[in-house]
């Protein structure tokens, strides 16, 4: 007889439970609920960047045969946002239009080719107004406001010194200052923004699918700008073809939608096309920092001072924590004290920017670890040696209150120095045929979600439901978006390794307003860490009610009872009963079972007082990734090529390996795409960036081979130990890219991306300089 | 002006009255109903829409409906048999070749073309191959995998 053993999978190679549908084309994404009777929704937009609107004439457009709706910000008077301090933006503009692309009107008609025709009939005149396509031009003396709450277009000023720069400064043997520009970039997720809305008009009710990382927010947005009880709406999410940050807030396209069904008491199905979801935009702002840092001869840090200004686009969006993250994060990677941070959030007239994938941080990684990279060439010291002087040491709060419990950034730069032969090769830089070769490393830190949401409830921070009936079948309920990142076969895994069940008796819904529990969203990776915990409390709750089971069929002693997952038994010589019969047992009481599992974070995970806004860049658990790049420099045609990448992450503990390789390997990537080649570029508020040929992202032929390290800190308060492993790994790349073209060719950049014409220029400029001094 | 389109879409005799001026996709996914192939751009620019004529892998976005008239259209609807996966759907779902899945259809079929001419491509020839789709979530590493494993699938006996 094969013995039974409880099944197990956590920390093996897991394909992702819902990749049959994937690769067979059976998944649906919202842009796929195609039925008949449909009607098709169109967004007329504004073609002013900056105007107070006169007058919106729709009289035509309604007339047209086949147009059963239009909507204008007349039939909607309310704002939404993500942050209950900075709900500005209307779904429909009113009074006033503050980017060029923003949503005028919109018309539902009864096929596409309909509305495309009913919006070259509507009439916009507007009362132009000077618009602001920089933070500088925004922040200028005498600048017209965007908004009038918002004297000066400052969205949110932050300042705060914790010790004291002017003593860090004078400890130091070196100081050195620099400025740094990021270019504005975006997610461009491969799946265009979508929304189908059903109104009910017999029973006033509300279905909404939508392509969003947050299903809840988006409940409370509707409920909001229809002014609708939350009741009478249902959200739904169907296969959601990526995020990146980009859908962490309700968007106006499914709002739109919902407005367009409701006035034409039918099912409006919007599909943004390519150029419109660019325009919806939310990735993250261009960024100008200016850094000093002080540092000894043995590359301990003794002063940061930091200024940041952050062009966040028309209306705030997550803009306020994209700011305070920017400061607050300059913490928890480095032990440091005095520090000084001032920054910017400015409202210009551009496409609202949002929470894109490392949010906050990545743009003051990349200035940070530049820094300390030139700083070590000149003092002679290894970077690896300058990351290691300032280590923190957990657990501990940094000075900020930020609470750190597992850190394996030592063990992380240990991996990469070790894999990519660092020792060995740095500084022994090679040039073959006019191409030189570089080596160039930095670190990254992330959160596992913010240890206090933006809509504070008094609720758990994660609620798991599993329900067990008469087939034996274990169905998890949850309302975790899985938008591609993989969280629904995390939570699989996590019930199915508590009840040592095989994965396949495992089955998970999510995505359904009217059947899961509430959850927050999938951002700030938070699902993981509190989703995952809460998936735990749910399964442990259930083995307990199945041992209990178990022990009053064998007739033992609920804690003499083994679980070996298809087999209940007391003690090693007992037969036993079988999952089935411990089902049927358990069921005699209650009928079909539900148990609830709760997360919450602790209290010290929730930031100090020590500055307004202090609280955010608080979590349980901090991931940490440390990268090596090498590059190749065509110093004849300023082309670079990334030729490998090292990169190390302490997740924690890796649940699924296959799927935290692949989200690192995405995070390094999407860095490369914004070190390299992406970035938004406007011509008097046009976009021109509007596709994907001239937004470049990295194709398959320009990416470089990504080796992963797994690096498992065992996170006290993590779920089996686990941390996030999707976003901390992306900041990293930038800094330790231009390090590497340092290294090959001496030249630093400090302004992303760095495109093969701006490093032609700075070769032919050194030439030029050399020659002029010669 | 409709006229009749007659072709083998997915190994079956398929005829329509299509309008000239419609695109291969939106046939596709609003005619048929075969949503499994996706719009992912305005034209042209990321792979996603990609389907075999003729074994060939082409954009199905930037080809008229009419086009296929006479010839042979596969989907990813028509990968698998008996109820099992294909050699390069194992690859892709095993080896994590997809993440959200979006641009799956584009580059499981742009594979399938690519295993249908050359059993077994080195990687350059894969990179080569796939050079038109765009990916955002795997940063590609995994799709070279996927598609190796897949030849290796294939060599086994599976098609692909």
């Amino acid at each position: 007889m094969n013995e039974i053993v409880p099944a197990h999978n956590i920390g093996s190679y897991v394909p992702m439970i819902d990749g049959p549908e994937k690769v067979s084309g059976r998944a649906k994404y919202t842009a796929d609920l195609i039925q008949p009777g449909q009607l098709a929704g169109h967004i007329y937009r504004s073609p002013y960047s900056h105007g107070e609107i006169l007058d919106i004439d729709v009289s035509e457009a309604l007339r047209l045969p086949g147009v059963k709706a239009v909507v204008t910000g007349a039939d909607c008077d309310k704002t939404f946002g993500v942050l209950p301090i900075a709900r500005s933006e209307h779904p429909l503009a009113r009074d006033r239009v503050r980017y060029r692309g923003e949503p005028v009107a919109a018309v539902a008609a009864i096929d596409d080719a309909t509305a495309r025709k009913a919006l070259r009939l509507i009439k916009f005149k507007v009362r132009e107004l000077p618009a602001y396509y920089t933070a500088a031009t925004a922040l200028a003396a005498g600048a017209v406001a965007l908004h009038e709450k918002k004297p000066g277009n400052i969205e949110r000023d932050v300042l705060f010194e914790l010790g004291s720069v002017t003593n860090g400064f004078a400890d130091a043997d070196l100081v050195r200052e620099g400025t740094y520009n990021c270019a504005e970039v975006c997610q461009n997720q491969m799946e265009m923004h979508a929304a189908v809305a059903e109104y009910d008009a017999v029973r006033e009710r509300m279905t909404v699918h939508a392509s969003t990382q947050v299903p809840y927010y988006v409940h409370l947005m509707l409920s909001q700008i229809l002014g609708m009880e939350m009741s009478r709406i249902r959200v739904i999410k169907p296969h959601v073809g990526g995020g990146f940050g980009c859908r962490t807030e309700t968007l106006n396209i499914e709002l739109i939608a919902a407005l367009l069904a409701r006035k034409a008491n039918g099912t409006v199905r919007i599909v943004t096309n390519r150029e419109e979801t660019f325009i919806t935009h939310r990735g993250r702002p261009e960024t100008d920092i200016r850094l000093k840092i002080g540092m000894r001869k043995d590359g301990r840090i003794t002063a940061v001072e930091c200024e940041c200004d952050q062009r966040g686009g028309a209306h705030s969006g997550y803009g306020v924590v994209t700011i305070l993250y920017a400061g607050s994060m300059l913490y928890a990677i480095y032990d440091l004290h005095n520090v000084k941070y001032v920054g910017r959030r400015v409202l210009t007239n551009t496409p609202p920017c949002g929470a894109f994938r490392g949010h906050g941080t990545v743009d003051i990684r990349f200035a940070f670890e530049s820094l300390i990279d030139q700083m070590a060439t000149e003092m002679g010291l290894d970077p690896f040696q300058v990351r290691r002087a300032n280590l923190l040491h957990a657990p501990t709060f940094t000075d900020n209150d930020l609470m750190v419990n597992s850190y394996g950034l030592p063990e992380c730069l240990d991996w990469v120095e070790t894999q990519s032969g660092w020792s060995e090769r740095k500084g022994k830089p090679q040039k073959e045929k006019g191409v030189r070769k570089g080596l160039g490393m930095a670190c990254s830190h992330y959160i596992s979600g913010a240890s206090k949401p933006v809509n504070w409830t008094g609720e758990p921070h994660a609620t798991v439901k599993i329900k067990l009936d008469f087939d034996g079948s274990i169905v998890v309920l949850s309302g975790a978006a899985d938008i591609g990142q993989g969280s629904t076969t995390i939570l699989a895994q996590t019930v199915a390794e508590v009840l040592g069940l095989d994965l396949s008796r495992v089955r998970v819904v999510t995505g359904d307003s009217e059947v899961v529990p509430k959850d927050n969203g999938s951002y700030s990776s938070r699902v993981t860490f509190m989703v995952g915990n809460a998936a735990l409390d749910a399964a442990r709750n259930l083995k307990s009610l199945l041992t209990a089971a178990a022990a009053r069929k064998l007739e033992a002693r609920p804690e003499d009872i083994e679980c070996l997952g298809e087999l209940y038994r007391a003690g090693a010589q007992d037969k036993g009963a079988t999952f089935d019969e411990v089902v049927t047992e358990a069921l005699k009481d209650s009928g079909t079972i539900t148990v609830t599992g709760n997360y919450s974070t602790i209290p010290e995970s929730h930031g100090g007082k020590k500055y307004r806004g202090s609280a955010i860049g608080g979590t349980m658990g901090y991931s940490y990734s440390a990268q090596v790049v090498e590059v190749s420099v065509d110093e004849e045609t300023g082309v670079v090529t990334v030729d490998k990448v090292w990169v190390a992450h302490d997740c924690g503990r890796a649940l699924n390996r296959l799927t935290v390789e692949g989200q690192v390997q995405g995070s390094v990537w999407m860095g490369m795409g914004q070190a390299m080649s992406e970035e938004t570029a406007f011509y008097n508020g046009l976009l021109l960036t509007a596709n994907m040929l001239d937004y470049r992202v990295p194709t398959i032929q320009d990416s470089p081979p990504i080796e992963v390290g797994i690096i498992e800190s065992n996170d006290p308060y993590g779920p089996f130990g686990a941390k996030e492993a999707g976003e901390g790994s992306l900041a990293a790349f930038l800094p330790a890219f231009t390090n590497a073209i340092a290294d090959a060719i001496g030249i630093r950049f400090n302004e992303l991306p760095v495109t093969p014409d701006r490093v032609f220029e700075a070769i032919e400029k050194r030439k030029r300089n050399s020659s002029r001094g010669a | 002006m409709p006229r009749i389109l007659e072709f083998t879409l997915n190994g079956s005799y398929r005829a329509d009255a299509v309008a000239d001026n419609v695109l291969l996709l939106d046939y596709l996914r609003e005619k048929v109903g075969l949503t499994g192939t996706k719009t992912g751009c305005d034209g042209g620019e990321c792979g996603a829409c990609t389907v075999l004529i003729d074994d060939k892998p082409v954009l199905s976005c930037l080809t008229l409906a009419s086009v296929a008239g006479g010839r042979t259209v596969d989907t990813i609807e028509s990968l698998g048999h008996d109820g099992q996966l294909s050699a390069v759907q194992r690859g892709f779902h095993e080896k994590l070749g997809s993440q959200c899945g979006y641009c799956t259809p584009g580059f499981v079929m742009a594979s399938a073309g690519l295993l249908r001419k050359n059993s077994s491509p080195t990687e350059p020839e894969i990179i080569e191959a796939l050079g038109s789709n765009i990916c955002r979530c795997t940063g590609y590493v995994k799709i070279i995998e996927a598609v190796q494993y897949a030849a290796k699938l294939h060599a086994q006996g599976m098609s692909p």
